[in-house]
């Protein structure tokens, strides 16, 4: 028992933030469940004394099956298209499932269970059914040369593939930063009535610390939230962009250049309204993303603030992206393919040239 | 008793095990064929005098399978069905005002105008949705029967599809999740012969579905689909065994539609006039009749009266359809979000 007035905070992980964000709803609502590849692992094992032997690939799901035992904590087999369908159904029957695709460059496995199937549900069946259905799942690399896991995974475990998933109408589609929006988020996506994805970077999850309340709370979806006020440019920056929009704008600032970051968070419904009223100050914008450029979330962006605040423009709007390839293997191209806080700087000179 | 339109309870196990449906369901099966008939017929003479009513695929021809699957439910079990769903949906107690409604596009449809023919759900009778893009449904029945088993109640989810389904990696998915988790659901595989105009011969390498049941560890048998109650046999014994914490099942139901793909389709591009006059010949309400009228367990005044009322059924439909206003164009943005954005 807290005895005190004040809300207990105690400093986390990301993911064990998010591990506990999963813990304490699943206490609270006996119909929530979760599944995916190894969440738990060693499935079916326990006589010869195996249990909560992998945990998800990333470890966020570490000891839920201890808790919540194998009904409510199920491992699945390779089989998205299945398992997502089959959370589609549940969802639409009376559960809450949560459900983890390992990386997010495995959504071609389940793209039709996504985009025509969860994102759709609600609205062409008249509203009739609720769908409060989560998809958790880990994208991005990091792009430092470190070879330690995640990094160097080649093309088809590195991508940042969220523009195709926010493009999908009836989709909310949220990426944390830190470890306290990573549990505020996740608790807000379960708590939301229909889809909600949550997109995790690898390297955030164990990398971002901080304090985090140890009650249950939610970071509303659907809001960006400006994290360091600045009267000189816009620097808008989603998941692990933020904080390369934060140490370009710690390095800015010595130079009398003030940026503003803001963390967009939610990039549909994207919060339109913040991000133009910061640059309505500001009157300059730098959109910072991980996601190849085509179709991207940063043109999208920039596309809106051009439309709707053009007039307060000072200096065209620029975007940084990784570049239109697949993501190299070798480490020397991966430490070109991610955005780099120097890319900020120079495209935020070049802003005041 | 012409009224009867509500479906009679669960057998006893003593019936079950005879394996004889009771007079009561005679006359339901006879009823919801019949109403399935008369719905497809009905609907094309509309699409063909240009009714507005968007895409469809007719069910006639093969009514002796979702009819004889729904008759051995509960009104809280749950089906997903296909893009040739009109028939799951009648079967499980959609309205068919309703229905016909939402193929006109109106706000009364099930879905509001906002699914069309392709579309059609209604949960408040266990209708999980018609679903076109070919498999899927297979996999969300798994999910409704996923959550019959972890709230404990017991429901089971049955799984329309084809045998062009059969092919995608969904149903074997869905089929592999089910065993090993030991789902209530049961699969049942309409076998009509032709996706589009693909035949299974060529499509399928084992033409025989059922026999895919050996790999997923669960009974699969073959029933003939023309015949309502020997589909209904094999579905009351895999509904039992469902319901029972046995375990899924598969049923192929050898069946035959009588029409096109979709409304637009001629078949005489893939398919011969014998063969097509040798399926009417088992036409399943045509030997439903003979059989009860035979045996005696129907009078043939009580089937002509429940065709009577069927096709005053459709008549209202159509007047309640054609009658009912559009949705408002507010209406374009409505439900997109379950939760609104704060």
């Amino acid at each position: 028992m807290k005895s005190s007035a004040i809300a207990a905070v105690h400093e986390l992980t990301f993911n064990q933030a998010i591990n506990e964000a999963l813990r304490q709803e699943m206490r609270r609502d006996p119909n929530i469940i979760i599944m995916g590849e190894d969440i738990a692992g060693g499935a079916g094992l326990a006589h010869l004394g195996f249990v909560d032997s992998w945990g998800g690939s990333l470890r966020t799901t570490k000891g839920l099956i201890t808790e919540f035992g194998p009904e409510r904590v199920l491992d699945t087999p390779i089989s998205e298209m299945g398992f997502v369908g089959a959370a589609v159904g549940a969802a639409m029957s009376g559960l809450r499932p949560i459900v983890e695709i390992m990386f997010v460059d495995l959504i071609g496995c389940c793209y039709d269970q996504i985009i025509n199937q969860a994102a759709k549900m609600h609205y062409m069946m008249g509203g009739q059914v609720n769908l409060p259905l989560v998809i958790r799942t880990a994208y991005g690399t990091r792009g430092d040369g470190k070879r330690t896991y995640g990094g160097g995974a080649g093309a088809q475990h590195s991508q940042t593939l969220y523009s195709v998933l926010a493009h999908i109408p009836g989709l909310k589609v949220v990426v944390p930063s830190t470890a306290y929006n990573a549990k505020g988020l996740t608790i807000s996506a379960i708590r939301d009535d229909g889809p909600v994805i949550i997109l995790e970077h690898k390297f955030l999850g164990a990398a971002a610390r901080g304090p985090v309340p140890e009650d249950a709370y939610c970071v509303p979806i659907g809001r960006a939230e400006i994290v360091r006020p600045g009267s000189d440019v816009t620097l808008c920056g989603i998941g692990r962009m933020t904080h390369v929009c934060l140490e370009a704008a710690a390095t800015l600032a010595a130079q009398d250049i003030e940026a503003e970051v803001v963390d967009v968070l939610t990039l549909s419904p994207l919060d339109e309204p913040t991000i133009l009223e910061s640059v309505s100050r500001t009157r300059r914008l730098v959109v910072l993303d991980e996601d190849t450029p085509t179709a991207s979330m940063a043109r999208d962006i920039a596309a809106r603030v051009a439309e709707k605040a053009f007039d307060y423009l000072a200096a065209p709007i620029n975007t940084i992206n990784a570049p239109d390839t697949p993501v190299p293997f070798a480490a020397v191209l991966e430490a070109h393919y991610v955005p780099r806080p120097a890319q900020v700087i120079a495209a935020v000179l070049e802003m005041f040239d | 008793m012409l009224q009867t339109t509500t479906k009679p309870q669960t057998r006893t196990h003593f019936e079950m095990t005879c394996l004889r449906p009771s007079r009561d369901q005679l006359v339901w099966m006879y009823d919801r064929m019949t109403l399935i008939r008369e719905f497809e017929e009905r609907l094309k003479w509309l699409v063909e005098t240009g009714a507005p009513v968007g895409a469809v695929h007719y069910y006639t021809g093969q009514e002796a399978c979702a009819v004889g699957v729904c008759a051995a439910l509960e009104p809280t079990d749950w089906i997903a069905s296909t893009h040739r769903g009109h028939g799951h949906c009648i079967a499980k107690g959609v309205e068919v005002h309703r229905m016909m409604a939402e193929l006109y596009g109106k706000v009364t449809g099930t879905n509001r105008g906002k699914g069309g023919s392709m579309h059609i759900t209604d949960v408040s009778v266990g209708m999980l949705g018609v679903n076109p893009i070919v498999g899927m449904g297979v996999t969300h029945a798994v999910g409704a029967a996923l959550s019959a088993k972890v709230r404990h109640t017991s429901q089971v989810a049955v799984a329309f599809f084809g045998e062009g389904a059969a092919s995608s990696g969904a149903v074997h998915e869905a089929m592999n999740l089910a065993a090993i988790w030991k789902l209530p659901v049961v699969f049942v595989c309409e076998n009509n012969r032709y996706s589009q105009s693909t035949p299974v011969e060529y499509a399928v390498a084992d033409p025989e579905i059922a026999h895919r049941a050996a790999a997923y560890s669960m009974p699969g048998v073959t029933a003939d689909g023309q015949d309502v109650i020997a589909v209904w046999a094999a579905a009351t014994a895999a509904i039992h065994r469902a319901r029972s914490g046995g375990g899924p099942s598969l049923i192929e139901c050898k069946t035959y539609r009588y029409y096109g793909h979709h409304q637009g389709d001629d078949t005489r591009r893939y398919r011969t006039r014998e063969e097509e006059e040798a399926a009417r010949a088992r036409d399943c309400i045509k030997r439903f009749r003979e059989q009860v009228l035979t045996d005696g367990s129907l009078l043939l005044e009580e089937l002509d009266a429940i065709d009577r009322k069927n096709k005053e059924k459709l008549d209202l439909a159509v007047i309640f359809a054609e009658q009912s206003p559009l949705p408002d164009p507010a209406e374009l943005y409505t439900d997109v979000y379950v939760t609104e954005p704060q």
